[in-house]
């Protein structure tokens, strides 16, 4: 992929700082799992290695190369910025709307989150009118339909409009 | 040659009308993910794993199979006229075929490409029926050790040859492998890591984190970016193509060259990317037009593409005879092969013997029909890619959301989607490989398995990874591919130390 690191530009948290908090996240994940591993049992039990066995080295070795890359991490260039604050933007426009559909997902189904999620895209970033948003807003839910509920038979979760609808 | 007979009778289950239609939609389906930001092979096919639960293995396995055919042909579109690569296996094809399209050659470029990419795949296709069958009569007489000795080789390649620093390959690696162990042990049938949540009963799904690594988190980085395609047109005819069939035979050396390397990458699991990353690099050293490379020389897009497709292809020859698949989208369709009720690994040559050469027949067909689709189909793709980002990421979240909730049937598994995408967002940018993470949480369930009925054997020694020459070998070959740079920077200097002296 291009190269993910800008020296120019808007300002933004350090590349070095986010590298720090994502190898620290990932020995946290594996003290997590050295705990949890203990917690089945990591010695030796009637079938042979306990349930933990297997896991406790893993979480080990996690944690043992989460502090090497800390300490490459820590020497790391200070001025080498992550993404702009302005880019960082961008991602979470698409992060937040992402996650208030799979919160609305068990809800209202997923046609009916599908089609504001594809909704709100296309009027709120794409800047489009209201003709062509509400056009491939419902086009594409439909055809999806279509497609799995019709030709594939494959059921997808839906919600009270469906139910209304009788489908 | 009995195997011949097989591949015939193969040749005779694709051939009927419904695998060739599935065999169609899955290249055309393939296609279209190769050329959108956001669907790779790998899950592209994942999101598609669910179209097949109805339909029979050998079918399932023909259109999934296809699909990734399609998805290498189409990642060389974007590549060349955009100057975008939709894969990461074709930016080395954007070197030289996006300043061939700027000359008013893309036609020329496109064919290179799409030829090459078929040679390479048939190279590997061939390579496959000849080998496979081997190696899986070799690999019947594997026991536990054995088995786990080829999974640790498969690792260790990965962290030696990886280009990210080591340690970070290893901590995304054990992150897998730790993620496979979450939920019920099979060996004690106990429960472990669950902390006492329901949904983590089952575990983690690999299919779930391959659709929210590779499909959320390349969303969240081509937003990043700000994509705009400004793209240039492409006008192939039938005079174009021939013109460059007529021209192509001339690089049969880089051809034959970049097969090997592919071959090579792809089999050992290093993958498409580094292959076409060689190829490019060595196509450019030994060319007698090695100055024009990057200019628009057409050897620089017959190198990589070659090699990207030899790879993609061959990565699928572990995956069929040992069960250890060399890619991440062969991992997927080893998990489709579980899903479908098949037992991947060496037996699958002995029970499933439709199946198996089903599959290596539909490769040869499916290429074929890959190449005729692109060559006609190119003036539509890029159309598509005209449609603005805006339209096509909704899109894409619905149908990735869709995958990932049909794995299962289950809500939960959609909000996890999300947890990996923005996960693997912040592992990508980090330089973090995701490929071994996929890989591990395939095949942790087989590895730990292996390990510790070893372990059971030998009442807990580990040298009963020593024990006889087979394993010994595998085992040293790992540790060999483990420590590869480090022996390969050993290498250097000591021949530096030991110039000054010849002088």
């Amino acid at each position: 992929m291009t190269d993910s690191t800008h020296e120019t530009g808007g300002a933004g948290p350090s590349h070095r700082s986010v590298e720090l908090a994502v190898a620290a996240l990932m020995a946290l994940f594996g003290m997590i799992v050295m705990y949890g591993s203990l917690q089945a049992g990591i010695g030796w039990g009637a079938e042979g290695p306990k349930a933990g066995f297997f896991p406790f080295y893993l979480g080990l070795i996690i944690v043992g190369g989460s502090v090497v890359n800390l300490i490459n991490g820590f020497n790391g260039d200070r001025l080498v910025r992550f993404a702009d604050w302005s880019q960082l933007r961008q991602v979470l426009s698409v992060v937040v709307p992402t996650a208030i559909y799979v919160i609305l997902v068990p809800r209202l189904g997923i046609y009916v989150s599908s089609l504001l999620l594809i909704a709100v895209f296309m009027k709120w970033l794409g800047q489009y009118g209201w003709g062509k948003t509400v056009a491939v807003a419902c086009a594409v839910p439909f055809l999806t339909y279509l497609m799995f509920e019709k030709w594939f038979l494959v059921p997808l979760p839906k919600g009270p409009v469906e139910d209304l609808l009788g489908l | 040659m009995q195997d011949i007979g097989y591949l015939f009778s193969g040749f005779a289950t694709v051939l009927e009308p419904f695998n060739i239609m599935v065999m169609v939609v899955g290249i055309m389906l393939g296609v279209l993910i190769g050329v959108l930001p956001g669907l790779g092979g790998a899950n592209g096919v994942a999101i598609l794993l669910p179209l097949t639960f109805s339909m029979s293995p050998t079918s399932a396995i023909i259109m999934l199979s296809c699909i990734y055919w399609g998805a290498l042909f189409g990642g060389a579109i974007t590549s060349i006229l955009f100057n975008i690569p939709g894969e990461p296996w074709s930016v080395a094809t954007t070197f030289d075929g996006h300043p061939m399209a700027q000359q008013g050659k893309a036609g020329e470029a496109l064919t290179a490409a799409f030829t090459s990419s078929f040679v390479g795949a048939l190279f590997a296709v061939i390579m496959i029926t000849l080998v496979a069958p081997l190696v899986a009569q070799f690999a019947l007489q594997f026991g536990p050790a054995e088995r786990f000795s080829v999974y640790f080789l498969a690792f260790a390649s990965f962290i030696g040859m990886s280009k990210e620093p080591p340690s970070k390959t290893l901590v995304a690696m054990m992150i897998g492998f730790a993620l496979a162990t979450v939920g019920l042990d099979q060996v004690t049938g106990q429960l472990r890591l669950t902390f006492g949540t329901e949904e983590l009963l089952n575990g983690f799904d690999f299919l779930i984190a391959v659709i929210g690594l590779f499909g959320i988190g390349e969303i969240l980085l081509t937003m990043e970016e700000g994509l705009a395609f400004r793209g240039r047109s492409a006008k192939i005819n039938l005079k174009v193509v021939l013109q460059t069939w007529m021209e192509l035979p001339r690089y049969w050396v880089t051809s034959l060259r970049s097969c090997v390397i592919g071959c090579w990458m792809g089999i050992t699991p290093a993958g498409a990317t580094p292959a076409s990353f060689m190829s490019y690099g060595i196509a450019k050293r030994v060319s007698k037009n090695g100055m024009n490379f990057g200019k628009g020389e057409i050897e620089g897009v017959v190198a990589p593409e070659t090699a990207a497709h030899a790879a993609g292809t061959s990565a699928l020859l572990p995956m069929l005879a040992l069960g250890v698949p060399g890619s991440p989208t062969a991992a997927v369709l080893l998990g489709g092969l579980l899903i479908w009720g098949l037992q991947p690994g060496p037996l699958l040559f002995v029970e499933q013997k439709e199946f198996v050469w089903g599959l290596i027949a539909s490769m040869y067909l499916g290429n074929i029909v890959g190449l005729l689709i692109v060559l006609t189909c190119v003036p539509v793709l890029a159309a598509i890619l005209r449609i603005p980002f805006s339209i096509i990421a909704p899109v894409i979240l619905v149908f990735c959301a869709i995958g990932a909730y049909t794995v299962n049937n289950n809500t939960f598994d959609v909000s996890m989607m999300l947890v990996f995408g923005v996960v693997g967002y912040l592992m990508k940018k980090c330089n973090y490989p995701l490929a071994p993470l996929v890989l591990a949480i395939v095949l942790g369930d087989m590895a730990e398995e292996s390990f510790r009925q070893s372990l059971l054997a030998s009442q807990g020694g580990l040298g009963i990874f020593f024990s006889n020459g087979l394993v010994s070998t595998i085992m040293g070959l790992g540790f060999v591919a483990l420590f590869w740079t480090a022996i390969a920077n050993a290498w250097t200097r000591l021949r530096a130390a030991r110039a000054p002296l010849a002088h």
